[in-house]
């Protein structure tokens, strides 16, 4: 009889639960911090809400933060419908030609440094002579998690059942009818997960806004930057929980969507 | 002709839009950082000379040629801040790799060694971090280690420690973010490959008389390896590159070459030199690309 392999031991009960809350301590921390009453970042005074009212009176971080999520919205936006389509030319448009140059050009941000993309972003818009500032960087944005988008949707799609689509044009769909009718619903949790993927990206993203923005329309974590640079301020502690709240929002709604999609799936494929 | 083929011409035209914008926003300003970085510094806005006229036909065109200059590679050859915030790149990316596999190896272990059902939410947990804002990691990490933080507090306490040690603007800061941040990355490929290993070969390890210790490096880590080379290429290459984790947690001592980068842009408006810096930057990335890629087909040949 084989002996039985010990699959749970007390290491890696251990090493997972020390691996996770290394990721989470801090973040906790922080949101902890964000109430605290007391001026001194490390001094505990009580609970209180007095840095997120300060939030709301300082004139400057409320108009980057307000910049950020128009550039995050729009960009988000544009990147899920540029990003599905070359996830639909990839997975299903068989070989054409500068099939590898595109899928290159895709898959090539995703681990470019930051700084480059932002630098050559911004030598193409003094080239072009066009005025930085929310069109810039919205452009950049969309650069960069267009390829997040793609790379979500397209796994989708490659696990996608392709007797369904050729059911539908057996059935005399053509192919756009037949995309729209059968492979749209079903990758419609891909797409919306790589919008939102795309939203959180941009919302965080310092360093290519810094580099395609222009004077006077700074984003949010070009301000937060600016400021963390010269040390802990509370204000910057209840700005990060309300960003942090935000997104926890957003994934629980996405969660939320795909567990409704796929259970609706589900109860449609018998008939 | 199948239905898949009629089903690809349609599909094909949808990547048209996609193509363009990548040709246009990824492709083209690649050739501007080529160009600039072989032309001279200016003080003019933009600071740089010369620019291509367009305009005024090929004789522009292959004046301007005879105007390019490898004087901004020959500065960062031979200037040794330029040289050793080069390497100085490859050594921190080196160093956090090799701390990230050693931490990310045990928490994916783990991992995959979790009862089926509790998997699942073992790798939320290790990507919902991922979806949080990066610079407010790097910023929760300032708020612990700044010199009356929660880590010197915690020390001083537990009499670990007598007077508080200064931990921001070091080294140790810098790596702490890095694995901070680059840990989802390590944990997610060496997951991956270590949930889908044959337990029955470590039960036949076992039979045969070898100690789980000896299991582990007979069997387990050896066939873990593609997973170890993805996630080390997946943290390496964009470490490299790093600006953001180091700027705001290491010293002002030296610096990374996306620091070198920034600096020059930002503060010294050294256009071109930037521009050289973002091209040898690129250099630095091809061979870890190259080998990415062909691990990546060789896992896919593999799986199919």
């Amino acid at each position: 009889m084989a002996r039985q392999v010990n699959r749970m031991s007390a290491f890696n009960v251990t090493s997972l639960a020390l691996g996770l809350a290394f990721l989470y301590l801090p973040i906790v921390i922080l949101v902890i911090y964000s109430f605290n009453a007391s001026r001194l970042v490390t001094v505990w005074g009580g609970w209180s809400l007095r840095w997120y009212f300060e939030f709301f009176n300082d004139r400057a971080m409320l108009d980057a933060a307000w910049m950020s999520l128009r550039v995050a919205a729009v960009s988000a936006t544009i990147a899920t419908l540029l990003g599905t389509l070359a996830a639909v030319g990839l997975a299903r448009g068989e070989r054409f030609r500068g099939r590898a140059l595109f899928s290159g050009m895709l898959y090539a941000p995703l681990v470019m440094p930051e700084v480059i993309s932002g630098l050559s972003l911004l030598l193409l818009f003094v080239a072009l002579n066009a005025e930085r500032g929310f069109w810039t960087v919205t452009i950049a944005h969309t650069t960069l998690t267009m390829c997040f988008v793609t790379v979500v949707v397209q796994s989708r799609l490659a696990s996608l059942d392709r007797s369904l689509e050729e059911a539908a044009m057996d059935l005399g769909c053509n192919p756009v009818q037949a995309f729209i009718r059968v492979t749209l619903p079903l990758i419609v949790p891909a797409i919306a997960a790589g919008w939102m993927l795309a939203f959180t990206l941009s919302l965080d993203d310092v360093v290519i806004a810094s580099f395609t923005t222009g004077p006077g329309s700074a984003t949010l974590p070009i301000r937060i930057y600016s400021e963390v640079r010269l040390g802990v301020k509370p204000e910057i502690n209840a700005i990060c929980t309300m960003v942090i709240a935000l997104i926890a929002v957003l994934i629980v709604i996405a969660s939320l969507a795909s567990k409704l999609s796929s259970t609706q799936g589900e109860s449609a494929a018998p008939l | 002709m199948s239905t898949r083929r009629i089903f690809a011409q349609p599909a094909r035209y949808a990547a048209i839009a996609p193509y363009l914008w990548m040709v246009l926003f990824f492709l083209v300003p690649f050739g501007f950082v080529l160009k600039i970085s072989l032309s001279q510094t200016a003080i003019a806005q933009p600071p740089y000379l010369p620019v291509f006229d367009f305009a005024e036909g090929w004789a522009a065109i292959t004046a301007a040629f005879s105007q390019l200059s490898l004087d901004n590679f020959g500065l960062l050859a031979s200037d040794s801040l330029y040289i050793s915030s080069y390497l100085r790149s490859v050594v921190v990316a080196v160093i956090s790799t090799l701390m990230l596999l050693l931490i990310g190896y045990p928490v994916a272990y783990g991992m995959a060694r979790l009862p089926q059902r509790w998997q699942p939410i073992a790798m939320m947990l290790v990507i919902v971090p991922f979806w949080t804002s990066f610079l407010i990691r790097i910023y929760a990490w300032i708020n612990i280690l700044q010199h009356d933080g929660l880590l010197n507090k915690v020390l001083l306490a537990l009499h670990v420690v007598s007077t508080p040690v200064v931990w921001l603007s070091t080294d140790t800061a810098m790596y702490i973010g890095i694995v901070y941040s680059y840990l989802p990355f390590m944990i997610l490929p060496l997951y991956a490959t270590l949930s889908k290993l044959d337990a029955s070969l470590l039960e036949a390890a076992a039979d045969l008389g070898a100690s789980p210790r000896r299991a582990f490096w007979l069997v387990t880590f050896p066939l873990s390896l593609p997973g170890v080379g993805a996630g080390a290429l997946l943290c390496f290459i964009p470490i490299l590159g790093e600006f953001v984790i180091p700027d705001l947690l290491a010293g002002s001592g030296s610096m990374m070459i996306g620091q070198t980068l920034w600096l020059e842009f930002f503060t010294n408006k050294d256009w071109p030199v930037a521009a050289a810096a973002a091209v040898a930057l690129l250099v630095l990335l091809v061979p870890p690309l190259v080998l990415y890629d062909r691990l990546q087909r060789r896992t896919l040949e593999s799986a199919k």
